[in-house]
């Protein structure tokens, strides 16, 4: 994979013209997105457009920093000015968006280049970007496999080169488990810390918009530019020293239902973390085992909100999976969703306990490998297990909390699907857990 | 309300609405609200929640 940190240098020097790379990127699209789906709009005159003055901007000695010229793609529940966003849905086919939401704005401001609106699962209210009003989405190392989702087209499109970076959400897992599934990095920032203003909302309390990027430096890279202005730093961060660095990991819940071959990848992985000079200690999450149920109960009193009124009026246009959950979800009490409330308070104070005296949390980003596209259930350890609980279980504890958390690969197992190492920072070090995933990025490439 | 009067009203209204697909899936969402009101932090209502700001 061409990663940014490697090309912005040679594109600020004029040795590769943006133009170059967007028709490059666009020629990706034409040649894999009939395969794969990992696009539902191409934006291909107004990229060029964008590339070409990019480049005169250059040459005129213009250069706005990493992101000038760079081709990017936007989860389709991310608004771009006039162009539609559809959520991945039938409902807003028509959606024309009438300005950039904050994040595609600064984007915009520091030069990227738009190539399209990556397909999705419906309303982001799923795992394998399976149901989607535009067609299913596929896994570009195994096409009979989901690239894992909700942003399984923004993933799909950074791990094939159809677009050098991406923009996803995560409500439950969206940005880190398809870049598990695909090989590549995925940034949730801390909740609330990027703006999620022009995105539409699955739940507001649990939404993060963030990067899917080709390496950690690149995630960075596009974070940064995401962030709000006054926080905006350097376009690089050094590896924080692996001596030192000390990393909590769970046992129980979190690590009880694990695929072998993940297990045995993140393992060794930590193992050659330890080598290097990290230390780990074994850390709790004494109420882990009702995460599923807390975050079920919140996602489904928020969707129900914002999915009433088209339920009513459109509900023909809506896959019928999704449908059926949000049908499902209108039936939540109001006391169930107070005592789930409380439950995602409690979460995320015993996330900051875990986090207590060491430097990040390390886990998988993802249980299993991609799943088989139309697989309900996956085996694990000997018994079959719901895909849909198994994908989320490693992601949601931190969209209840709100921590920063980063996928980054960490080896493939046996039939050559990727396998994701997540590691979990504290609030307000995100830059921390940055420069700590540079050094674990580092130690497993060496 | 109990989760039995809830789950029999749920289903009742799927019916209702010409949705009986959601019967099964109802099942479900009444296992993961058993659940979520067995939990120890919901024992005491006027316990308060330990909050992550209060770390």
């Amino acid at each position: 994979m061409t990663t940014i940190t490697e090309i912005a240098g040679i594109v600020s020097s004029g040795r590769i013209k943006s133009e170059k790379l967007t028709e490059d990127c666009l020629s990706k699209i034409a040649e894999l997105n009939p395969k794969l789906n990992a696009f539902i709009t191409v934006t291909a005159d107004e990229a060029l457009q964008q590339a070409r003055h990019a480049d005169q901007e250059i040459a005129a000695g213009r250069w706005l920093g990493s992101l000038h010229g760079i081709p990017i793609s936007l989860k389709d529940l991310i608004d771009q000015q006039g162009v539609r966003t559809t959520a991945g849905s039938l409902v807003r086919r028509d959606h024309i968006a009438d300005a950039d939401a904050v994040v595609t704005k600064r984007l915009r401001d520091a030069g990227a280049v738009f190539v399209g609106k990556t397909n999705l699962h419906e309303f982001a209210f799923g795992t394998t970007t399976e149901d989607s009003g535009f067609g299913l989405a596929r896994n570009p190392h195994d096409p009979s496999r989901s690239p894992g989702g909700s942003s399984g087209g923004s993933a799909i499109a950074v791990a094939t080169g159809m677009s050098l970076g991406t923009v996803g959400t995560d409500t439950g897992g969206s940005i880190r488990i398809p870049a598990a599934a695909c090989g590549i990095v995925g940034l949730k920032p801390e909740w609330g810390h990027i703006s999620a203003s022009g995105v539409v909302p699955l739940s507001r309390q649990l939404d993060h918009v963030g990067p899917l990027a080709a390496s950690v430096a690149d995630a960075w890279l596009l974070y940064n530019v995401m962030q709000p202005e006054s926080e905006q730093t350097g376009d690089s961060l050094d590896a924080a020293p692996l001596k030192g660095l000390k990393l909590g990991r769970f046992s129980g819940y979190l690590a009880d239902r694990l695929d072998a071959d993940v297990e045995r990848g993140v393992n060794q992985t930590i193992e050659r973390l330890q080598q290097r000079g990290a230390t780990v200690v074994d850390v709790k999450l004494p109420h882990a085992d009702d995460m599923a149920a807390i975050y079920l109960h919140l996602v489904f009193g928020d969707a129900a909100e914002y999915h009433a009124r088209t339920l009513m009026s459109r509900p023909q246009d809506y896959t019928t999976p999704v449908r059926l959950r949000l049908e499902m979800a209108r039936y939540v009490l109001a006391e169930d969703y107070i005592r789930a409330l409380r439950g995602k308070a409690l979460i995320a104070h015993e996330v900051d306990r875990a986090l207590d005296g060491v430097n990040a949390l390390v886990l998988p980003s993802l249980a299993i490998p991609a799943p088989p596209i139309g697989a309900v259930t996956v085996p694990v350890k000997g018994g079959p297990d719901a895909v849909r609980s198994l994908m989320l279980r490693c992601t949601q504890p931190f969209n209840l909390s709100g921590h920063p958390a980063i996928s980054l690969p960490c080896g493939k197992t046996g039939d050559g699907l990727p396998i994701g190492l997540q590691l979990v920072g504290h609030k307000g070090r995100t830059p921390a857990l940055v420069q700590a995933a540079l050094a674990a990025e580092a130690a497993i490439r060496s | 309300m109990t989760i039995a009067e809830w789950l029999a009203a749920a289903k009742a209204d799927a019916e209702r609405h010409g949705l009986p697909e959601l019967i099964p899936m109802l099942d479900g969402l009444a296992q993961a609200t058993e659940r979520l009101r067995a939990a120890d932090w919901n024992d005491n209502p006027d316990k308060d929640t330990p909050h992550d700001d209060d770390h």
